[in-house]
């Protein structure tokens, strides 16, 4: 379908004049339809963000009047402010802040380690426990939950946010992401560093890490976003700590069943709460994109 | 190599082909120091994966032959809790809404993502674009998802429903009605989704050469001939690949149902995962732990056997590659 094809196929026909014409004129016309399609697409996958921005900046009597009121007629900021005011809204931004960060630094620092034995550092066993390990990428929270929460208590876990980062941190997709990375590294490079002297772990941090950084980037801006979002074991780990919050469980439990007809404060908070993410994807797009589409989501 | 056309198999290959990739063999002492600094590198991800993961594994099979409840001590039920789950209702109700859901959200999901990707391949003035805003609702929570779909689709004042009453059509009860309830949860899904179908379709297409389909030209074949016949086939390690990632992601939904529905109205939109976590941490309930855990098995089982046949296929596959 592309454009190089099409000319190709004329060349090939070698058709007349008049022919190529109406060819042209046909293409001219497809092109013109694929924008137009392409447009509208992107408008209707844009709108539900852009109706969380107008709902945010609203009145409530504008937003529960009948009619589409397509743009913020009365302009407020009375969403954020009342449930600022009632609920610690700053206390969940903070919660998810510190949760996400040491959930990030974990997660990646152990995902590196364990990748780079997987690809560079020959060992007894290596594939058996590879499988072992790919296994258990896929098994949801909801699989394991009892046991973790059980095991959270009994580990004296439960009820700090540790009971959340330990266990989150258990991850092993960035295993198999580092991995590959490393198994790109030539092993000349990393004998080099050897007969020079360097031990194993010399080697990685000296020589092979400083090679790694969009490697590291993936690592982080996917770990980042997986806890920044996480709700399902939060869910359970901190159900009963509501000082611990972090903001999709504040969002869910509290804003959401006490304020179910408010969605203008609703839509604010969420708003504030996928800022960060947004903001992350747009400057970070290219990591994003490469890290999704070898480990499909968790 | 089979194991990354499309650049799309990749972490699935790799256990697969895993055994071709090893290093070559070193000898006595060098061998054992370099065991050893392996299992320094492994360690802390290991005892991670071993506490949190595996452990709880095998503690969830043993939790589900046990009566357990929040409170007071455990009891051993044997294989009860397994008969109680196949005689309830619930457990085939929140399933058949699984399977509903799956077979609703991914063969459409993966199809929009298709086309989508065929529209956007080639030159195209603000593809870059359309190719941001298309992907941007996969990096937003599950939960600021549900709620913003709960509020679109809210049956009194909802967007969606004003946006019909401009067209004379009064919108249906999608908070009261189970069925337009599911069908709300299933439309929020493919917004979130369709951009990861769109973007790993997108990555096979650049592998699809257009000496092919010059060649399928040349040979007379129409626009949609040329789709069906060669970039389609072309494009097979994609699907797979999506598919496998598609099935797991909708087998397992629950954050963006938990937010936008929370199973609701009764048990119409609850999936078999937000059934376990109901009957184990539901605050109205009663704390069924070892109920729980035994439907967490049955997720697991499930989980697994699709595994399984991912792993079998690319196997296949990398044989024949």
């Amino acid at each position: 379908m592309s454009v190089t094809a099409l000319t190709a196929q004329d060349a090939a026909a070698g058709s007349s004049g008049r022919a190529k014409a109406l060819r042209r004129s046909k293409r001219g016309r497809l092109f013109t339809l694929r924008v137009v399609l392409a447009i509208v697409i992107t408008l209707i996958m844009f709108f539900p963000i852009y109706w969380m921005l107008v709902t945010a900046f609203s009145t409530r009597e504008d937003l529960y009047a009948p009619g589409l009121h397509l743009v913020p007629q009365h302009f407020t900021l009375d969403n954020f402010a009342t449930p600022f005011a009632r609920f610690p809204v700053w206390q969940w931004f903070k919660n998810s802040a510190i949760i996400t960060l040491l959930t990030t630094v974990i997660t990646v620092v152990v995902n590196l380690l364990a990748g780079y034995a997987f690809a560079k550092v020959p060992f007894r066993g290596r594939n058996a426990l590879f499988l072992i390990l790919l296994s258990t990428m896929m098994i949801p929270v909801q699989a394991i939950m009892v046991p973790q929460f059980t095991l959270s208590i009994g580990l004296g876990l439960f009820g700090n946010i540790w009971s959340v980062i330990l266990p989150e941190s258990a991850a092993v997709f960035g295993i198999f992401l580092a991995r590959q990375f490393f198994l790109a590294i030539p092993d000349e490079l990393i004998e080099a560093a050897r007969v020079d002297g360097a031990g194993q772990f010399k080697t990685f941090f000296a020589i092979v890490l400083p090679l790694c950084k969009p490697l590291v980037a993936v690592l982080v801006l996917l770990s980042f976003m997986n806890e920044w979002n996480a709700l399902s074991w939060p869910l359970i780990a901190l159900f009963s700590n509501e000082a611990l919050f972090t903001l999709p469980l504040g969002i869910v439990t509290d804003l959401k069943s006490q304020y179910t007809s408010d969605y203008g404060a609703i839509m604010a908070i969420t708003l504030l709460a996928i800022t960060p993410m947004v903001v992350l994807f747009l400057s970070f797009q290219r990591y994003f994109v490469q890290g999704l589409a070898r480990t499909g989501i968790k | 190599m089979a194991t990354t056309r499309g650049g799309s198999t990749v972490p699935v290959a790799d256990g697969a082909g895993a055994g071709t990739l090893l290093l070559p063999r070193e000898g006595g002492v060098r061998r054992r120091r370099g065991s050893m600094a392996a299992w320094t590198f492994l360690v802390p991800n290991l005892v991670l994966v071993v506490v949190f993961l595996l452990l709880p594994l095998v503690l969830a099979i043993v939790i589900s032959f046990q009566k357990r409840q929040s409170l007071g001590t455990p009891e051993f039920l044997g294989i009860n809790n397994y008969l109680d789950l196949f005689r309830d209702g619930v457990f085939w109700r929140t399933l058949w809404n699984t399977v509903l859901f799956t077979i609703c959200t991914v063969p459409v999901g993966m199809a929009l993502g298709l086309g989508i990707a065929a529209l956007l391949n080639g030159v195209l003035p603000g593809r870059t674009l359309y190719r941001s805003i298309i992907f941007l609702p996969l990096v937003i929570s599950g939960v600021a998802t549900g709620v913003l779909g709960l509020w679109m689709f809210d049956q009194y004042n909802g967007f969606v429903n004003n946006l019909l009453a401009v067209f004379g059509i009064v919108g249906p009860d999608w908070q009261s009605s189970g069925g337009w309830a599911m069908f709300s949860v299933i439309l929020v899904t493919l917004w979130q989704r369709v951009g990861f179908d769109m973007l790993i379709y997108l990555a096979g297409l650049q592998g699809v050469g257009s000496d092919v389909l010059e060649a399928a030209s040349i040979d007379g074949a129409s626009g949609w001939q040329k789709f069906r016949r060669v970039t389609f086939p072309l494009l097979g390690p994609s699907t797979f690949f999506l598919l496998i990632m598609n099935l797991i992601y909708s087998f397992q939904i629950f954050d963006t149902v938990f937010a936008m529905t929370a199973g609701g109205p009764d048990y119409s939109t609850t999936m078999l995962v937000t059934y376990a976590y109901r009957s184990g941490f539901d605050e109205h309930g009663s704390g069924q732990l070892g109920y729980a855990a035994t439907i967490g098995v049955i997720i697991y089982l499930i989980t697994l056997a699709i595994t399984v046949i991912q792993w079998r296929v690319n196997k296949t596959r990398d044989q024949l590659g």
